[in-house]
């Protein structure tokens, strides 16, 4: 058991969440209540890296984090370090590429809340943002729910972009699943069955307290 | 506290409108669904911003494109009671009415709920609420904010008539409680009369009748306007009591009036819509007749319509009903302005929703 690569895989995971919440909350809001010219195509951009190939995905994001790059140049400038095979790099290739995990049930879970329960909540004297925390999120909550357990659960089994944008550093980009091919390539197929348990494990929690989490919401509204 | 209102847009649909709301005066918008009533409602609450518009209260400019002020909705002091009443689904009763409030007191929300007949109901979800509660909760929210203007858009649309008929009577009880200007918009005429003081009907976004509700529901015109044939005079009356029969004996400036049962207590002061094609006219006191109802009257004013029929208006002390007949019944009788007659309307002919229970003044 590559412990180092579990705990890497958790945090990487983790991060993906913490940054994609608020992301998912304001861009899903953006989606659902919004009405503008272009919504179509944005919505088609933001849903592109479930159709994509990783390795097509992470080759682009190599590309384009490369030192030759805008972004690249202007992350080696600020941090001193390119982005390409760090952790950070990763972070931010798993937060683009779970864009659509996370949006997209955030933007059906906003879209579920009837025009006229924001009405009503203006109505009552509710600034927008006063709005948002006492009436929208509690009601977008199974969405949002289910939009961070994807992008969690998602990320820890992120296979191909890894490989492209972070190579295999142990402790720095060698997630778990990366793990679990490096031992397969070397005959572990003992080490490689009780990593992979352990993923199926956590995965299998994660949605599982999360169906369990929206049916008690259920319960509570209905 | 009067509320001020002028509108005009072109799209999504014409609207050029303006009038005037006093303080615990309720004026109904009434008119067909998207004759641009409900429209009216929501640019006042400032959820539609017309193209040019003022909407004024007690002073306070809550919207004047002119000057280019426009408060956002959560800045106006309005209370909106919606169609389907838009309760927050994940809160109770109580915290519903608390989420209006700017500081949160539940002693004042228990109050409200009180008031509008919730008592001991206040933990329960709107999902555990009938139609009916949810409306009263709805109202109670609705005060709750200590709005300059009430707006009730089709209120009692979603509920039974059962709970219509209650819910009319409660509103009418708590008219003394509204200090504040009130808009109720309905498409039910007989809703409107019942409740307003004052109408205004609304045709493709313009006002193509107003006054007090008993002038508009004698005008032929406006109400051909609103595709009502029914023509029909309110009249004050005080319940007096059951007879054995099932009939409830009244009193009115007429004397005595039978209709079927009412549930009010005695002493209760209702309004009878009386419709006008229900009256029977005659000269002299009829006898040998089976309708129960013979009301002594003046003729007071007779105008003709298109068509067949005339509309006679009858005295009957302050208050007034009218009697649709032909044109050659009236010539028959010889009627004219200031002749006795006697108006005879069977018990029967009026529907027990065409009574209002306790009116406010």
């Amino acid at each position: 058991m590559d412990w180092t690569a579990l705990t890497l895989s958790l945090e990487l995971s983790a991060w993906t969440v913490a940054i994609l919440l608020p992301v998912s909350v304001l861009a899903g809001r953006w989606l659902a209540y919004g009405r503008f010219r272009g919504k179509g195509a944005v919505e088609a951009l933001v849903m592109l890296p479930l159709v994509l190939p990783p390795t097509v995905f992470g080759f682009y994001l190599l590309v384009a984090f490369g030192r030759n790059s805008p972004v690249g140049a202007f992350w080696q400038e600020t941090f001193g370090h390119q982005l390409v095979f760090t952790f950070e790099g990763l972070v931010v290739a798993s937060v683009i590429f779970n864009l659509p995990f996370a949006i997209q049930p955030a933007q059906r879970g906003f879209e579920a809340i009837a025009v006229e329960l924001r009405e009503a909540a203006a109505t009552c004297g509710m600034s927008p943002l006063r709005s948002l925390w006492k009436v929208e999120l509690p009601l977008a909550w199974p969405g949002l729910m289910t939009a961070m357990v994807l992008t969690f659960a998602h990320t820890l089994g992120e296979f191909g972009i890894v490989l492209m944008v972070g190579g295999s550093i142990p402790g720095e980009t060698k997630t778990i699943a990366i793990a679990i091919y490096d031992r397969v390539q070397g005959f572990d197929m003992r080490g490689a069955g009780m990593m992979s348990a352990a993923l199926v494990a956590i995965s299998f929690s994660a949605i599982a307290i999360t169906y369990a989490l929206s049916a008690r919401i259920g319960r509570r509204l209905a | 506290m009067t509320l001020e209102v002028a509108l005009r847009a072109e799209a999504p649909i014409p609207l050029d409108v303006a009038f005037a709301v006093a303080p615990g005066e309720l004026l109904a918008l009434v008119g067909h669904s998207g004759s641009g009533k409900t429209t009216i409602l929501r640019s006042i609450a400032g959820l539609w911003r017309p193209t040019t518009a003022r909407v004024a209260v007690d002073g306070e400019t809550w919207l004047d494109t002119g000057s280019g002020i426009a408060l956002p909705t959560h800045r106006r002091h309005v209370g909106v009671v919606f169609q389907n009443y838009a309760l927050f689904p994940h809160m109770t009763a109580a915290q519903n009415v608390l989420a209006a409030m700017d500081r949160p007191d539940p002693a004042e929300a228990a109050r409200l709920l009180d008031l509008v007949n919730l008592h001991g109901l206040s933990d329960r979800k709107p999902a555990q609420l009938s139609g009916g509660q949810q409306q009263r909760v709805a109202l109670a929210r609705a005060l709750a904010r200590k709005p300059s203007a009430l707006l009730l858009d089709e209120p009692f649309s979603a509920v039974d008539r059962a709970t219509r008929e209650r819910l009319h009577a409660e509103i009418l009880a708590l008219r003394g409680h509204l200090k504040m200007p009130v808009v109720l918009v309905t498409h039910d005429m007989n809703e409107a009369q019942l409740l307003a003081d004052r109408m205004l009907v609304i045709e493709k976004g313009r006002v193509v009748r107003e006054g007090t509700t008993a002038a508009v529901m004698a005008d032929p015109d406006a109400l051909r306007a609103m595709g009502i044939r029914e023509v029909a005079a309110l009249l004050p009356a005080t319940v007096e009591g059951a007879e054995e029969d099932g009939l409830t004996r009244l009193t009115t400036a007429a004397g005595p009036l039978y209709l079927p049962g009412i549930d009010s207590p005695p002493g209760t002061r209702v309004r009878v819509r009386i419709m006008a094609h229900e009256v029977i006219l005659s000269r002299c006191r009829p006898e040998g007749l089976s309708a129960q109802n013979i009301l002594p009257c003046t003729v007071s004013a007779i105008r003709a319509g298109e068509g067949p029929g005339v509309m006679v208006h009858l005295a009957v002390g302050d208050d007034e009903i009218l009697a649709r007949i032909t044109r050659r019944a009236a010539g028959q009788l010889d009627l004219r302005p200031g002749d006795a007659a006697h108006a005879v309307l069977k018990s029967m002919s009026v529907a027990r929703d065409h009574i209002a229970g306790a009116t406010h003044d």
